[in-house]
């Protein structure tokens, strides 16, 4: 950067020589709305912005994210170094297009697809699962629009089939793509898509039916494997040929390491694309994501765009175009660094803790477990007695401790279920297990001391009946004030257990 | 994925090794894409690689930065909003998904138009020149809207308004125009286009919108050329995008997108959702990312502010006149770029007799080591060839100078050379040779 400025006023010499937190620009007021007509010396913007960050919370205390907090400190230097790298450039960086080739080959095979040793799978990085989804989603859509426009049908109105469980970016799919969302909707004690119920629902305009290995909410594996075994029955008889799509988001890093039998993956036929997110169970920092479909055919050439990209041909079937490179070569360090023994390593390790954490939670004898041992490394517990207290208290309480253990209700049919959600992560280690236990019992014993709130004396969640605006239940007034203090009590909260 | 872990120094030497054989981004004038920051920027972005940006709850800091940067761009494009009002738009991965976005909002818009009028709204289509960026393409093709494109013609390279509203019909979502053509850097005339709709509008009462895609522009006209009337300003402009990682002077990976106000942006369009606990709303195409090239926007933002932006530009718009200048004393060019643009060079040869575009190309990477891609004109000019030498804000007047001498010199090379450069060569090909030549020089350049 070319803009060291020549100082020519006697006032910006002096100012020169005085510390940062000595100077004028910390007395300033923060440019929030305009931006600022002069320009101000490096390290005043650096520590200006450095000390508000100093008010974001740590994110290791954070448990409610599957999210990569930690890498080793060699990858932080890859990081730094291809910082500057505009990832779509291929012509000028071919060796990072050729690493995140080989992470796709990689994680293709990882999942059993149908291709030979050498062959080249067909997959893409992405940002994150959000638009390997709709990447998926999109090829699945264009693919049985084909499909209906040789038979000489109608195609305007496709669908897809899911559970009610499932993330909110494929209600954004849905929505920005004109897809209808068919939810399977969960029951008490049943809390992912039932395969009976969802093969009930498709229909000849369903492009596919979406699986979650690694339910969000509970961490639980939907059942793939019987899912694909009715619809390959009901597209013998029906003739449609619906396919299926497996949103292993986070469950793609970890069934494959530690349940390598269960059959979710390509191994089943009907199955033609996979998601994962690098950045959940890949040992990622955030932003990288990644979709690999079966074979070519599952990918319409129609979508796939040769460019001429300053100067040379290159094939582009992504959502964004332009971003940096850091998190591809991340991935790449994390496979070849850790390879599968590794991976399987840190699995079980989360495994383990979750299960130190989960039989802790147990003994207390307050709780309920919703979340079950094959899963994602997590636990999801409800309070057996809601009637006094609920679980938004216990959340809201444990920050005080610094930890941050969500709360939410369960999606219909089951919102009278409200679940706090604790997500093992590789760098949640036994101490910290053990110390998380320990805070809840005093939390739980701190909560039998105080008085119930007179509003609410369950979490109660009202289905809104009016139109599109939100997908989500809307929650009862009470709920959303109660909601509402809780937010900006954390926010507080967070801003003395975050600094220094 | 190979069987046994390694050590993490071994991944590390492996991993560097192989990455030696990328490119230098230095000599790279293909690119408009940000190569080179400042150091206390970088150990900002560092800090903030473990952020997941979407976490609003848990990171209530770095969102913050996040919405003081929207309102800053959004009146830097003088959006109508009061002093302390907060401006609606959102920070993107790009300004791939900022245009998806705001395509979006407006495919959305006309449905809920047409839809109360009682009219059919299944064929929405959307006017542009054919020189947009592939982004557009993407987004016509991947959310099924036409696109309808104004060729260029020899000498007009950009969209003409005249023959854009011409288009538009009662199903035009609304007309795009770019602020920075990719192909020669100019900027199209957002004014008459306004001018020439508002009057059809009146007419038919489509009420047809604008969008700028001020990818490139956005950062560069409010600085350079403020009295140009191009943004909210205009009535009609009803969104724009611009890309943080170009002229923004951060990293790949950052874009942002403004509406001109809450009505713009159809509120079936945000998602409120529960996430980790809290409520939020989102509206992106992306979710979870990293939160450092905000950091980093917003630090440029506030370490910059407007004089350092503009000493930025006017250097760069500088150092494209060296270049252009010495261009035009060879003899050899057509300038196809405009002063008042993009800082670009965009040129042609006079005579290709000794060899065209492609091989001066070819001829600067192998022997000089510049990155200069050519490349034909879009649809209406396609037998027009096109060099284009970008200048970044790291593109200084000493590296301004060589490249015109080694221009010089590549000609002076050619000049020797027997006769023609034969076609029979095809552009495939002929990339072929390029990437081959230039993964030997840069094999030579690691060892």
């Amino acid at each position: 950067m070319v803009i060291t400025s020549a100082v020519t006023d006697p006032e910006e010499q002096t100012q020169s020589l005085h510390s940062t937190f000595a100077s004028r620009y910390v007395r300033d007021p923060i440019p929030r709305f305009k931006m600022p007509e002069k320009c101000i010396p490096k390290d005043a913007a650096y520590q200006i912005i450095n000390d508000e960050l100093m008010l974001d919370g740590t994110p290791r205390l954070n448990l409610a994210s599957f999210v990569t907090t930690w890498m080793e400190p060699e990858c932080d230097k890859l990081i730094m170094a291809s910082l500057n790298k505009n990832y779509v450039d291929m012509d000028e960086y071919p060796v990072t297009t050729e690493l995140q080739n080989r992470c796709v080959n990689m994680i293709a095979h990882l999942y059993h697809a149908p291709i030979g040793d050498d062959e080249a799978a067909v997959g893409v990085g992405t940002v994150g699962s959000s638009e390997a989804i709709m990447l998926a989603g999109l090829a699945f859509k264009r693919k049985w629009q084909a499909k209906r426009k040789a038979e000489g049908k109608p195609y305007d109105k496709p669908n897809i089939v899911t559970g009610a469980n499932v993330q909110v970016c494929w209600e954004k799919f849905a929505r920005y793509f004109e897809v209808e969302l068919k939810e399977v909707k969960l029951t008490e004690g049943y809390y992912v898509m039932d395969p009976v119920k969802a093969v009930e629902m498709v229909d000849e305009n369903t492009i596919c039916v979406a699986a979650i290995l690694g339910s969000t909410l509970t961490g639980e594996f939907e059942d793939v494997k019987l899912l694909n075994e009715l619809l390959t029955k009901k597209n013998k008889e029906t003739g449609w040929n619906t396919p299926i799509h497996v949103d292993a988001a986070s469950g793609g890093f970890i069934a494959p390491f530690l349940y390598p039998c269960l059959e979710w993956d390509f191994r089943l036929p009907l199955v033609k694309s996979i998601n994962v997110s690098g950045h959940k169970y890949g040992l990622v920092y955030p932003g990288v994501g990644w979709v690999v479909w079966r074979s070519k055919d599952d990918l319409p050439e129609e979508l796939v765009f040769h460019i001429n990209y300053l100067g040379s041909d290159q094939p582009t079937f992504t959502l964004n175009f332009s971003k940096g490179s850091s998190q591809i070569i991340a991935q790449y360090y994390q496979f070849i660094r850790l390879g599968t023994e590794g991976y399987k390593n840190i699995m079980e390790n989360c495994r383990e803790n979750a299960r130190i954490l989960r039989e802790g939670i147990e003994r207390t004898g307050r709780f309920n477990i919703i979340s079950k041992d094959v899963g994602v490394p997590l636990v999801a517990f409800s309070l057996k007695d809601s009637s006094q207290h609920t679980v938004f208290e216990v959340s809201d309480h444990l920050r005080k401790f610094g930890w941050i253990v969500p709360a939410y209700t369960m999606p219909p049919d089951a919102q009278h279920i409200a679940v706090l959600r604790v997500v093992i992560r590789e760098d949640f280690s036994r101490g910290l297990a053990e110390r998380l236990v320990s805070d809840i019992v005093k939390v739980v014993d701190l909560l039998d001391t105080l008085p119930s709130p007179l509003s609410t004396k369950k979490a109660h969640v009202v289905a809104v009946a009016n139109n599109e605006t939100s997908e989500k239940a809307k929650k009862s007034a009470l709920e959303t004030q109660k909601e509402i203090a809780l937010y900006w009590k954390r926010l507080v909260d967070g801003k003395r257990v975050g600094a220094c | 994925m190979p069987q046994k872990s390694m050590a993490k120094k071994t991944a590390y030497e492996k991993i560097r090794e192989e990455l030696k054989l990328d490119a230098k981004p230095k000599m790279n004038l293909a690119s408009f894409v940000t190569t080179s920051m400042e150091e206390e920027c970088n150990i900002l972005m560092m800090e903030s690689f473990n952020k997941n940006y979407v976490n609003m709850d848990e990171y209530p800091a770095t969102t913050q930065l996040h919405n003081r940067c929207v309102n800053m761009i959004a009146r830097l494009f003088n959006a109508e909003i009061g002093e302390n009002e907060n401006a609606i738009g959102t920070g993107t991965v790009g300004s791939s998904e900022a245009i998806m976005l705001a395509g979006l909002a407006f495919k959305k818009k006309w449905q809920n138009k047409l839809k109360a009028q009682g009219k059919p709204y299944h064929k929405p289509n959307i006017v542009t020149g054919a020189n947009v960026q592939v982004c557009w393409e993407k987004f016509a093709m991947y959310f099924d809207v036409e696109l309808r494109k104004v060729d260029v013609g020899e000498g007009y390279y950009v969209m003409d308004p005249t023959k854009a509203i011409e288009m538009v019909d009662e199903n035009t979502i609304c007309v795009a125009a770019i602020l920075g053509s990719t192909y020669n850097g100019e900027f199209e005339d957002v004014k008459l286009l306004n001018d020439l709709l508002l009057q059809q509008n009146k007419k038919n009462g489509w009420d047809t919108p604008i969008h700028v895609d001020a990818a490139s522009g956005g950062f560069v006209a409010p600085f350079l050329y403020p009295e140009l009337e191009w943004d909210f300003r205009l009535p009609l402009v009803k969104s724009i995008n611009v890309s943080g990682h170009k002229y923004g002077l951060v990293y790949a990976g950052i874009g942002w997108v403004i509406w001109r106000s809450k009505e713009d942006l159809p509120q079936e369009l945000i998602f409120n959702i529960n996430y980790l606990g809290a409520d939020q709303p989102t509206f992106t195409l992306n979710f979870s990312k990293g939160s450092s090239q905000i950091i980093a926007q917003y630090y440029q933002l506030v370490h910059l502010g407007r004089e350092g932006y503009q000493r930025v530009m006017e250097k760069c718009k500088e150092n494209a006149m060296v270049v252009k200048q010495g261009l035009e004393k060879t003899g050899c060019f057509n300038i196809l770029s405009k002063d008042n643009g993009v800082p670009l060079v965009a040129f042609s040869l006079k005579d290709t007799s000794h060899g065209d575009e492609f091989k001066i190309s070819e001829m600067l990477r192998r022997l000089h080591g510049w990155v200069v891609p050519a490349y034909p004109m879009p649809s209406g000019a396609e037998h027009v060839n096109v060099l284009r030498a970008v200048v970044r804000a790291e593109f200084s007047r000493e590296m301004a100078e060589k490249l015109v001498l080694d221009i010089e010199n590549v000609l002076q090379e050619l000049g020797k050379l027997g006769p023609k450069y034969t076609p029979k060569v095809t552009k495939i090909a002929k990339r072929k040779i390029i990437v081959r030549e230039s993964n030997k020089h840069h094999k030579v350049l690691a060892a």
